[in-house]
């Protein structure tokens, strides 16, 4: 297979579009999700608040404001194509650019500090990027805007195996419940199961990717997705947490072969807004 | 669905008394933004004995981090973030007058005393909706702690400002409310 060249300013440009496309545009996904729960939510004051989503929606998109004041800590997630040669520039800095002069030119907030000395850098930057080699001459760009509301409620344990089906169910749903309203509920649930501590927060993060109302090709898996999505609905925490039917919109799983004295479990919490966007170079 | 109670601040015990958790509020008047770091500023000072940057009594605080304004623009996106995180600080505010806050989530069990003894009160706004809460600031401008960007302390005009009630003087909690009503668990 030929060598293909892709220009690293091509990539800045492109991550700062998916920014301020992901920040201000409500992803179709979740319009439909929103308008499909309004139907089946028994609560009036969702059924307000749900309006309200939709009303932000259409004035964030009208005005190009973010959807959100949290416009996030931006995850990229890069595949590379084998073939592909990174030419004019630092492939991670031509990221990093394309973050900060996104967070500038649309005045998005800029969230991102020093851990310890909380000394804002004022750009939001640097985004937390993840790479993956795939066959091929292309490269895909996915942009996450990461709230922390949400990101704060997720969780990782190592099980023991012992811990089985049941542990894992119980785990979920017990956090979904502490969480309550503070993940912006009606949220996206993000599981990662197997693999080590590191990897199973990373495929409960790219679970999230998916769309809403997306499965799991494999049917034991999108089963147990869907128990995990009635159960919770049935917990009564509702939008915002006020009480009602739509507590999550759904539930992602991904797994990874562990190891044999682990059952590793990542919870990712999304928000309503569920914000994500791509692009294939 | 009931009607919004109309709230003027400063708050008073008077209106304090008629807020019931479940009501749906507009509030109109002047409210400060505060957050983690601006919270931490102000607990500091008070243990100093330093004098606060702004005057607390009878006021809202809304837990806010709006995004920058665009050019003409008096703020960006802003909508409340998530309220626990104040906890820490909450009833030392509180006992120096502080009587309202907005945010986002339920409240430690700390908050939820100092909002009864002290008679304060505790308003959700709808997270994630902070294009179409901006239309409610129709003033802002940075009163403390410039170098917080953010963070820093905002005295905002508001108007038609929507929230519901969620902690009130008498001790309800509407997210304790509000599930059980609709929880369908077995539990057992």
């Amino acid at each position: 297979m030929a060598r293909r060249e892709i220009q690293a300013a091509e990539i800045t440009q492109t991550v700062k579009r998916l920014c301020i496309e992901a920040n201000t545009h409500l992803g179709s996904d979740v319009i439909e999700a929103i308008e499909k729960s309004c139907a089946e939510e028994k609560s009036p004051v969702g059924r307000d608040i749900l309006r309200q989503l939709l009303e932000n929606a259409a004035i964030a998109k009208k005005e190009d404001l973010p959807l959100c004041q949290d416009t996030g800590m931006v995850v990229v997630f890069v595949e590379i194509g084998q073939e592909v040669h990174i030419a004019g520039g630092d492939l991670n800095e031509a990221i990093n650019s394309g973050v900060r002069q996104a967070y500038k030119e649309a005045y998005l907030r800029a969230s991102t500090l020093d851990p310890l000395t909380r000394q804002n850098y004022g750009d939001n930057t640097p985004a937390v990027i993840h790479m993956t080699l795939v066959p091929g001459t292309k490269l895909k760009l996915t942009v996450v805007p990461k709230g922390f509301g949400s990101e704060n409620m997720s969780r990782v344990v190592l099980f023991p195996p012992s811990a089985g089906m049941d542990g894992i169910k119980e785990f979920i749903i017990q956090l979904v419940e502490e969480a309550g309203p503070n993940p912006c509920p009606p949220i996206v649930v993000g599981v990662g199961i197997g693999g080590t501590l590191e990897k199973a927060a990373l495929i409960a993060k790219r679970s999230l990717l998916r769309p809403i109302g997306g499965r799991h090709p494999d049917p034991a898996i999108a089963g147990l997705e869907l128990e995990l999505l009635e159960e919770i609905n049935k917990l009564g925490i509702g939008r915002q947490g006020l009480g009602g039917t739509t507590t999550a919109f759904d539930v992602h799983v991904e797994t990874y072969p562990t190891h044999i004295g682990s059952l590793p479990v990542a919870v990712n919490f999304q928000c309503h807004c569920a914000r994500h966007k791509e692009a294939i170079l | 669905m009931q009607t919004a109670v109309s709230v003027t601040t400063p708050l008073t015990d008077g209106i304090l008394a008629k807020l019931k958790t479940g009501n749906r509020v507009v509030i109109n008047g002047t409210i400060y933004s505060a957050r983690d770091a601006a919270h931490k500023r102000l607990v500091e000072s008070i243990h100093k004995g330093e004098q606060l940057p702004i005057d607390l009594k009878g006021q809202i605080i809304y837990y806010v981090g709006p995004t920058p304004p665009k050019p003409n623009a008096v703020i960006g996106a802003a909508g409340p973030t998530t309220s626990y995180r104040m906890d820490p600080y909450t009833p030392l505010l509180i006992e120096h007058g502080l009587k309202g806050m907005i945010g986002k989530g339920a409240r430690g069990r700390d908050v939820i005393a100092a909002i009864k003894k002290h008679k304060a009160v505790y308003f959700a706004a709808i997270g994630g909706a902070g294009a179409l809460i901006s239309k409610s600031i129709k003033g802002a401008r940075i009163v403390a702690y410039e170098d917080l960007g953010t963070e820093a302390i905002r005295q905002m005009e508001v108007e038609n400002f929507s929230a519901i009630v969620v902690n009130d003087i008498f001790g309800n909690d509407l997210y304790q409310e509000g599930r059980q009503r609709y929880c369908q668990k077995v539990t057992g």
